[in-house]
C-alpha cells in the first residue's frame, strides 16, 4: 500500500510532467521563432564575413570593433566611426521624436475615448484598429498621397490662395515624423485608453472638489493614475521606431540613413554580416538599456496602482 | 444661542434637474426648495431614486440645476464648478487618492488652494489629530482598513474648511458596529468644527440618531422637513409614515377641527383626537397614522378606542409586539416595553381592547 505522501508526490509529479507537455507547442515556437534566431544573430556577429555575404566560420571581434570605431586603411589606428554614430544619433532621436508626439497626439485621443458611454467607446477603439488591416507599406504610400507635392494638402492650400507655390513636405524630416506618428499612434492610443478606462473618475470629481482646477486634475490625478498606460505605450512606440525601415525610407526619401537602413546595408550590397549581425545586437542593447532606465525612472516617483 | 438669528447656509430656490432628453427624460428633481441653516447636521433621507444624492451632487458642482438657484449664504453658486465652490464632499466610495499617502491625500485641498507649506503641514496635523490617524499618516490609502478610510475621507473634506460639508452615504460601506462608531464620532466633529453638515442616507436610523434636522425625500420631491422627532411623531404623508418607523393606519372621519388639531370619528364609532399637518384643513375621510408603542392595550373591552382579537405575540426581549386584527379586517400593532413578571392575560386569540391616547394620532395629507 502506498502512503498518502507517495500518492501525493506522484500525482505531483504527473502534474509537473503534464505540464511541460501541454506548454511544449508553445515553448516550441518561441525557440525557432524568437530565442534561436537570435542566438544564431549573436553568433555571427563573432564571425569573420565571406566574400559574396555570408560568414567564415572563423572567430573575429572585428565587426564589434566597427560598431562605434573605423580603422584606418593606411595605418591601422582606430577612430570614432563618426558615420555610424551620426546614424544611431538619428535614429534614437527620430524614435524619441515619435514617442513625445503620439504621447501628446494619443492621450487626449484615449481619454476622450475612455469617457465616452460604453457603446460609443466600442465604436471608438475599433476605428483606431481599423489601420491594422492595413499593410505597412500601403499606409505609408497613403500619407505620401496626402503629402507630396500635388497631394491634397498643397492643393486645397494652393486653390485657397494660401501658399503660392507647393511647400515642400515630402521628403524632409517632417515627412517621417509625420508618417511615424501616423503609424506608431494606435500602439500609443491603445495601452493609455486601457489604464484609462480602468480610472475611477470619482477620484476626478474628489480632486475638482477640493479646488483642483482642470489643468491640475490632469497633472496630479489622471496622470499619475494612467502612469502605467503611459510607460507601455512608450514602449511600444520607442522600440520599433528605433527600427523603422519602411517609413523613414519612403517618406524621407532614402536622403539620411537611418539605423535599419545601415543594418539592411550590411547583409545586402555590404555583404558584411558579421557587422550587420553587431549592429543588430548593439540596438538590441542600447533599448534595454534605455528601458530599464525609463522604468526606473518612472516607477520612482511612485505608481503602485494599476 | 437664541440670540442669534439663524443665517441660512444653503438655500435651494425651485431646483429642477431633468436627465436625458426627449422622450428618455427623466426629473430627478422636481421644483425642490429647501433652507439649510449654518452649524446644522441636516440630513436628506429617502429611498434610492429620490433624487437626494441629485440634490447634494447640484450643491457640490458635479452638475448643474436644469431650474432654480442655489445661494450659499446668499449667493448664487449654481453656474460655479466645483473647485471655485467653498464646498467639500465626503464620497460614498470614499475616493481617495490611491497614489498619495494619507497625509497628501488630506494636505490636497489646502495644496490646491496655494496655501504655504507650513500651513498645510500644521492643518494637516490637527486633522490627522482630529480624526484620531497621527500614526498612519505615512501609509498609502491602500494599507489602512475601510473604517480607517473613512476617517482619511472626512479629514480630507474637513482640511480646507469649507462653508458646508456635504456627505454622500459615507457610512454604508462600514459594518454595524463600526457605523454605530462613526455616528457618534460624525456628530462630534460636526459639533467640534461648527461646520454645516449635509448628510444623506437612507438608513432612517442614521438619519434619526444623527440629525438636527431631517428632509424626507421621494420621486425627487421633498415631502416634510422637520427634527427628527417632528418627522416620527408627526409623520405629514403616507410615505414618511411607512419609510421611517412602524406605523398603523386607520381609516376616519372628520368631525370637528380647531386650533390645529382635529377630532376624527374611527371605524369602531369611538371619536379621538388627533393632530394634523401644518396648513391642512382636513374634511371627510382622511387616514391617521398611530405609532405601535403609542398605543395601549387593556384586557377590557370598556374605555377603548377599538377592539381587536390577538393574532400573535412576538417576545423582542425589550419590547412585546402584539399583532391584532380590528373588528373591521385591518390590521393593527402595538409595542409595548417589557418589565419583569408582566402577566396581564392577554393570550394568542384573545379579546382587547386598544386605547390610542390624547396625542397618539396623525391625520395624514393623502
Amino acid at each position: 500500500m502506498a502512503t498518502a505522501e507517495e500518492v501525493a508526490k506522484a500525482a505531483e509529479r504527473r502534474d509537473i510532467r503534464d505540464r511541460w507537455l501541454l506548454s511544449a507547442p508553445a515553448l516550441l515556437i518561441i525557440f525557432l521563432a524568437a530565442t534561436g534566431p537570435l542566438l544564431i544573430v549573436l553568433v555571427y556577429s563573432f564571425l569573420t564575413p565571406g566574400s559574396y555575404g555570408d560568414v567564415k566560420w572563423q572567430f573575429s571581434p572585428e565587426a564589434w570593433i566597427a560598431v562605434f570605431l573605423e580603422r584606418d586603411i593606411f595605418d591601422d589606428t582606430l577612430s570614432v566611426a563618426a558615420a555610424h554614430v551620426t546614424i544611431f544619433l538619428r535614429s534614437i532621436k527620430l524614435a524619441v521624436v515619435t514617442t513625445i508626439a503620439t504621447l501628446a497626439l494619443g492621450f487626449p485621443t484615449a481619454y476622450f475615448m475612455a469617457t465616452r458611454s460604453e457603446k460609443t467607446r466600442d465604436l471608438w477603439l475599433f476605428l483606431i484598429t481599423i489601420p491594422f488591416w492595413t499593410n505597412l507599406l500601403i499606409r505609408t504610400f497613403a500619407v505620401l498621397q496626402i503629402i507630396r507635392n500635388e497631394g491634397i494638402i498643397n492643393t486645397i492650400l494652393l486653390k485657397l490662395g494660401i501658399i503660392s507655390s507647393p511647400i515642400q513636405i515630402l521628403y524632409t524630416d517632417t515627412a517621417i515624423l509625420i508618417g511615424m506618428a501616423y503609424v506608431y499612434l494606435p500602439l500609443m492610443v491603445l495601452p493609455i485608453y486601457a489604464s484609462m478606462e480602468k480610472l475611477d473618475f470619482r477620484l476626478v470629481e474628489a480632486g475638482y472638489d477640493l479646488y483642483a482646477t482642470r489643468f491640475k486634475v490632469l497633472r496630479k490625478i489622471i496622470f499619475p493614475l494612467v502612469k502605467p498606460g503611459v510607460i507601455a505605450g512608450s514602449i511600444l512606440v520607442f522600440i520599433p521606431a528605433l527600427g523603422a525601415y519602411v517609413t523613414p525610407s519612403v517618406l524621407g526619401g532614402g536622403k539620411n540613413m537611418m539605423l535599419s537602413n545601415l543594418i539592411e546595408l550590411q547583409f545586402g550590397q555590404g555583404r558584411n554580416w558579421p557587422l550587420g549581425s553587431a549592429l543588430s545586437i548593439a540596438v538590441m542593447i542600447i533599448v534595454m538599456v534605455a528601458l530599464l532606465a525609463y522604468v526606473r525612472n518612472a516607477g520612482k516617483s511612485g505608481v503602485r496602482h494599476g | 444661542m437664541p440670540d442669534k438669528p439663524d443665517r441660512n447656509a444653503i438655500e435651494v430656490v425651485k431646483v429642477s434637474k431633468i436627465f436625458g432628453s426627449g422622450e428618455g427624460q427623466v426629473a430627478a428633481l422636481d421644483t425642490v426648495s429647501v433652507s439649510i441653516r449654518e452649524n446644522e447636521f441636516f440630513t436628506l433621507l429617502g429611498p434610492s431614486g429620490c433624487g437626494k444624492t441629485t440634490l447634494l451632487r447640484l450643491i457640490a458642482g458635479f452638475d448643474f440645476p436644469t431650474a432654480g438657484e442655489i445661494l450659499l449664504y446668499g449667493q448664487d453658486i449654481a453656474p460655479l464648478p466645483p473647485f471655485k465652490r467653498p464646498v467639500n464632499t465626503v464620497f460614498q466610495s470614499y475616493a481617495l487618492f490611491p497614489h498619495m499617502t494619507v497625509a497628501e491625500n488630506i494636505g490636497f485641498g489646502l495644496e490646491m488652494l496655494g496655501k504655504p507649506k507650513a500651513e498645510i503641514k500644521a492643518r494637516v496635523d490637527a486633522m490627522l489629530k482630529l480624526v484620531k490617524m497621527e500614526a498612519l499618516s505615512a501609509r498609502r490609502t491602500s494599507q489602512i482598513s475601510g473604517g480607517q478610510q473613512q476617517r482619511v475621507a472626512l479629514a480630507r473634506a474637513l482640511a480646507p474648511q469649507p462653508k458646508v460639508l456635504l456627505l454622500d452615504e459615507p457610512l454604508s460601506a462600514l459594518d454595524y458596529k463600526l457605523r454605530k462608531e462613526m455616528q457618534i464620532e460624525l456628530k462630534r466633529l460636526q459639533h467640534e468644527t461648527g461646520i454645516t453638515f449635509i448628510f444623506v442616507t437612507h438608513d432612517q436610523e442614521e438619519a434619526l440618531t444623527m440629525s438636527d434636522r431631517i428632509a424626507v425625500m421621494s420621486s425627487g420631491k421633498i415631502l416634510q422637513v422637520g427634527s427628527p422627532r417632528d418627522i416620527y411623531d408627526r409623520p405629514s404623508e403616507r410615505f414618511v409614515a411607512d419609510f421611517i418607523g412602524e406605523s398603523n393606519f386607520l381609516k376616519a372621519e372628520v368631525v370637528g377641527v380647531s386650533g390645529g388639531r382635529a377630532t376624527v370619528k374611527l371605524s369602531s364609532g369611538t371619536e379621538i383626537p388627533a393632530s394634523l399637518p401644518e396648513g391642512l384643513v382636513p374634511q371627510g375621510k382622511v387616514t391617521i397614522v398611530v405609532r405601535p408603542e403609542h398605543a395601549q392595550l387593556s384586557a377590557a373591552n370598556s374605555g377603548a378606542s377599538l377592539s381587536g382579537m390577538v393574532e400573535n405575540i412576538v417576545y423582542l426581549g425589550t419590547d412585546t409586539h402584539f399583532h391584532l386584527r380590528l373588528a373591521d379586517g385591518e390590521p393593527f400593532i402595538v409595542r409595548r416595553q417589557n418589565s419583569r413578571g408582566t402577566g396581564d392575560g392577554i393570550v394568542q386569540g384573545g379579546k382587547v381592547g386598544i386605547l390610542i391616547g390624547g396625542d397618539a394620532a396623525q391625520v395624514l395629507k393623502d
